[in-house]
């Protein structure tokens, strides 16, 4: 445990060998910080125990056992009104998306006339410009979840088993520029997409590429996971004659499964709800807005009055296919976050 | 051979005692240590010696063979020897008596005692870096000219014709790529760069002429410089002959050891073999070049340009197109941190604001969420999945699709403000976003609604993971739930989440999401007047700020520049300086 961090950029392969760790840690502590008070209690449990009779003593657990029945109910509640408060902004995107009486905020949530006339709004918008949008967002999502994935998965398996000149160098170069605002680099990402026609309405192609282009920086979570895996794994293969290619995609990609849907997931769901760059790189030109983008306008002040529930059924139609890919893959989700978050 | 000072516990007594240590340098890079025993060291000593070993030598030796070995080295160092200098640290049995409020103030205080020893530390650092990066320029230079005497007819003509040592040698692949990157590299100099960065410390001289049209007998303008394209092409050149110098390096080397190969007559790499070995032990090489390739053009360039503007004249007005823009030194930096000017005060509120929101933001989903997912982790409580999906559910849900929703619904004619007047508990609307201190609260709490399913996510897991016998234990020695919480779960949590609480709070700071989504910056904070050519608001944080003035009417890129740079700079100081202080990075020893 003496083991400190290096420097900045090796933060991050020390929790691998340090959580290991951690249980003894803790025992440690609690056992020194209640050992001296164990005995005093341990001869008061007993001398209660001998001075009283069972009778007492049944009643006592019975006590105990209503005490935490209460607790429990009340814990339900706690949770039954935690999950309402929670839910309730999305019942409410879904009950005013129904809305037909009017299409303007309306201080109420159940509709007093019930309909699909915001969804049929909202695909005859401007002759079908949401869409676009749609289609904007799916064909960046799918792009980017591609090639952020090969990107990410790279740059990680390098940083996790090659030891080469530069590798320290790179990571920190990494680290420092990460500290930047990422917005800043955009004002001339913009000017030199705008060279190439790549913004306004084609700003999802410009967008694509910057998505994907510097995403091998959020290599973290990847090569934390890769650091599990154990290198002797890699130690013989060489020694059975496989490239170092064959090791990648034979033996550590199908080890890595979990982390690769994870990456993928992330990558297909970055252009869902980027609304920064891509409010900026289409420079109000609306058919280059991806859905974030896209419905906001639809609530800006000026258009709220009349589109403020085509709003609502524009959020359900993206919310409700993101969701449930995202329930789907759950698991991988929550697989890479809590690994993320226990590595750093 | 050094010495260090280190405590150790033996039997429970904390001893200190000296260490000998020699370190051994095998080849440049690799370092290794062995303990050098005294000669009246006693067993007990001995003992302690091996303890110490076994403890910290085992990780020692793997990162050492790893890297770099003086960094080990410095680091071994500098965690023994402070302890023999200043500022006396308590003795590992002092510390672990303290409580874990205690050990972070005591954190706090070694951390800003040691600041100067710090920096100057760094500095004597960095004067050996800047030594040790002079004396390999010289090297180099010097080998350069070995190689010119000692080499082959063939080396001395690469060192006009890049690549020609490889070719005549049978390297075909590589000679070809040294030589065509030095044609592309002339060509691009002699029609472009030159140009280029002829104009860079001026950034253009003349914007627009007036050119008589014969023909159609009109004046028509005629644009001569761009300064936006200049920096650009300069910085790109700039980066280009940085690259040249390092390839054209790397050629003379290869003809250097191409020479020793022919002359120990063993056999030379193919170009067959160079282009396997890509997928074999270069394999880094393959994979490492698009995305690095990617990061350097799309993200180091542009901050570096960002920055340079910072120190130009770069405004909607001096767009660099219509009227050029100039270098201006620190005069932007200057105009930021004047004392008493508008925008020095604007800056101070607004990095005020993003710092409290950033540490309540962090902590209060921190808490909230653990809370959460500890009542849901409770024994006997059911349907553990449904509550849980509920909340996760909640975080598929794009922020945009929610977040302008809830800001809807406390919009002043939004559904809370009409509930509320419809029960009679209030006569007119509350103006949610129009306050700034309601809109700052409101803005924190609705954060806290968007926070809590992730961190509930993230510490469910590692609840679980805390062994229960601990709890049971505790639970026998009469310790009640708050004791349990700040005795086991808390430092067991801190410990593992420490890392993930510093990334969330530095993304906290650039949290553009919440804050934009939800009130746009607002309500106007209109005594600080228009900053920047906009119109700051009681809830803007710095990233919205710079958003603001980059995309208004007036947009202000110099300024956003300053502001850019300026995050930066408290980004990467807080992270030092929690990254100091946290228990899971630092001292960790002491936990133990």
């Amino acid at each position: 445990m003496m083991n400190e961090r290096i420097e900045n950029g090796e933060v991050f392969e020390f929790y691998g060998s340090e959580t290991k760790t951690v249980e003894s840690n803790i025992e440690m502590e609690v056992a020194e910080n209640f050992t001296p008070e164990y005995t005093d209690i341990f001869v008061a449990q007993t001398d209660t125990l001998s001075t009283s009779t069972t009778a007492v003593a049944n009643k006592g657990r019975v006590s105990q056992k209503t005490k935490n029945r209460v607790v429990n109910i009340v814990i339900h509640i706690v949770l039954a009104v935690l999950c309402f408060v929670w839910i309730l902004p999305f019942i409410g995107i879904v009950l005013e998306s129904f809305r037909c009486e009017s299409t303007g905020l309306a201080g109420y949530l159940i509709p007093k006339q019930w309909g699909f006339d915001n969804y049929a709004r909202l695909f005859t918008f401007q002759n079908g410009l949401f869409l676009k949008w749609y289609g904007n967002t799916f064909l960046m999502g799918i792009v980017t979840a591609v090639v952020q994935t090969i990107f990410q998965l790279s740059v990680a398996y390098v940083l996790s088993r090659f030891r080469f000149n530069g590798r320290k160098f790179l990571m920190n170069l990494i680290l420092v520029f990460g500290m930047f605002p990422g917005f800043l680099t955009l004002i001339l990402l913009y000017t030199w997409m705008h060279d190439w026609n790549l913004t306004d309405a084609n700003a999802p192609y410009g967008l694509m590429i910057i998505y994907v282009a510097s995403s091998g920086m959020g290599y973290y979570i990847a090569k934390g996971f890769f650091d599990t895996i154990s290198k002797s794994i890699d130690e013989a293969a060489r020694v059975d004659g496989a490239t170092r290619l064959q090791i990648f995609f034979k033996l550590i990609l199908p080890l890595s499964k979990p982390i690769v849907i994870y990456t993928i997931l992330m990558g297909f769901m970055g252009p869902w709800g980027d609304f920064v760059m891509a409010t900026f790189m289409a420079n109000n030109a609306s058919a280059g807005y991806n859905v974030a983008a896209g419905l906001q306008w639809l609530i800006t002040d000026s258009m709220k009055n009349d589109y403020y529930t085509t709003f609502c059924a524009g959020g359900v139609v993206v919310a409700v296919p993101i969701t449930v890919l995202f329930l789907l893959l759950q698991k991988y989700y929550v697989a890479g976050v809590t690994g993320g978050a226990v590595k750093g | 051979m050094k010495e260090f000072l280190t405590d150790l516990t033996i039997g429970g007594e904390s001893i200190s005692m000296r260490l000998l240590m020699k370190f051994t340098y095998r080849g440049d890079k690799y370092a290794a240590f062995t303990p050098v025993q005294s000669a009246n060291s006693s067993e007990e000593e001995e003992i302690a010696l091996a303890r110490v070993l076994k403890n910290d030598g085992g990780k020692c030796y793997e990162v050492i063979t790893n890297d770099d070995g003086d960094e080990i080295f410095a680091e071994f160092e500098r965690r023994y020897e402070k302890k023999i200098s200043g500022n006396k640290p308590l003795t590992t049995l002092e510390y672990q008596r303290l409580n874990w409020f205690q050990r972070i103030l005591y954190k706090f205080k070694q951390f800003f005692v040691g600041i100067p020893k710090w920096f100057a530390k760094k500095f004597v650092k960095l004067g050996l870096k800047i030594k040790d990066f002079g004396i390999s320029v010289w090297e180099n230079i010097k080998d350069i000219g070995t190689t010119f005497k000692k080499g082959s007819w063939k080396t001395r003509v690469s060192y006009l014709v890049m690549g020609f040592g490889n070719l005549t040698h049978g390297q075909w692949l590589r000679g070809l790529l040294f030589f065509l990157f030095e044609a592309a590299f002339i060509l691009y100099m002699v029609f472009w760069g030159g140009a280029w960065l002829g104009k860079f410390g001026s950034l253009g001289t003349v914007a627009t002429i007036e050119e008589y049209d014969p023909i159609l007998d009109v004046y028509t303008t005629v644009h001569v410089d761009n300064s936006f394209k200049i920096l650009l092409y300069g910085l790109i050149t700039i980066f280009f002959i940085i690259a040249f110098i390092y390839t054209w390096r790397l050629n003379v080397k290869q003809c250097r050891i191409l020479d020793e190969i022919t002359a120990s007559g063993k056999k030379i790499k193919t170009s067959k073999e160079d282009v396997q070995s890509l997928a074999d032990d270069e394999f880094h090489k393959t994979l490492l070049s698009l995305p690095v390739f990617g990061i350097v053009m799309f993200t180091i360039l542009p901050i570096i340009f960002m920055i340079l503007v910072g120190f130009t004249s770069y405004d909607y007005e001096a767009d660099g197109y219509n009227n050029l823009f100039t270098w201006v030194g620190l005069e932007n930096f200057n105009q930021m941190f004047t004392f008493g000017s508008q925008l020095s005060l604007a800056f101070g509120e607004i990095l005020a604001w993003t710092l409290i929101w950033a540490v309540f933001a962090t902590f209060s989903n921190y808490f909230l969420g653990m809370f959460v997912a500890m009542l849901i982790n409770k024994k006997g409580i059911k349907i553990k999945k449904f509550w849980r999906t509920v909340l996760v559910m909640t975080i598929a849900i794009p922020q945009f699709i929610s977040l302008l929703y809830v800001s809807n619904l406390f919009a002043d004619n939004g559904i809370v403000n009409a509930t509320l007047m419809n029960w009679g508990w209030i006569d007119k609307p509350i103006s949610f976003w129009g306050d700034g201190t309601l809109a700052k609260v409101m803005v924190l709490v609705i954060n806290i609604w968007v926070g809590i399913p992730y961190l509930m996510l993230i510490t469910t897991g590692i609840l679980m993971n805390i062994p229960q016998d601990l709890y049971e234990s505790a639970q026998i020695d009469g310790a009640n739930a708050f004791q349990q919480f700040c005795k086991i779960t808390m430092p067991y949590m801190l410990f593992v989440t420490g890392p993930y609480l510093l990334t969330n709070f530095v993304s906290n700071i650039n949290n553009f999401n919440v804050i934009y989504l939800l009130t746009q910056g607002g309500p106007p904070h209109f005594a600080w007047g228009d900053v920047g050519g906009y119109i700051a608001g009681d809830t803007t944080i710095l990233i919205t700020w710079l958003f603001g003035i980059t995309t208004g009417s007036e947009a202000n890129y110099k300024m956003a520049s300053v502001i850019g740079t300026m995050i930066f700079i408290v980004v990467s100081v807080l992270s030092l300086i929690i990254f100091t202080i946290m228990p899971s990075t630092r001292r960790e020893e002491d936990f133990s």
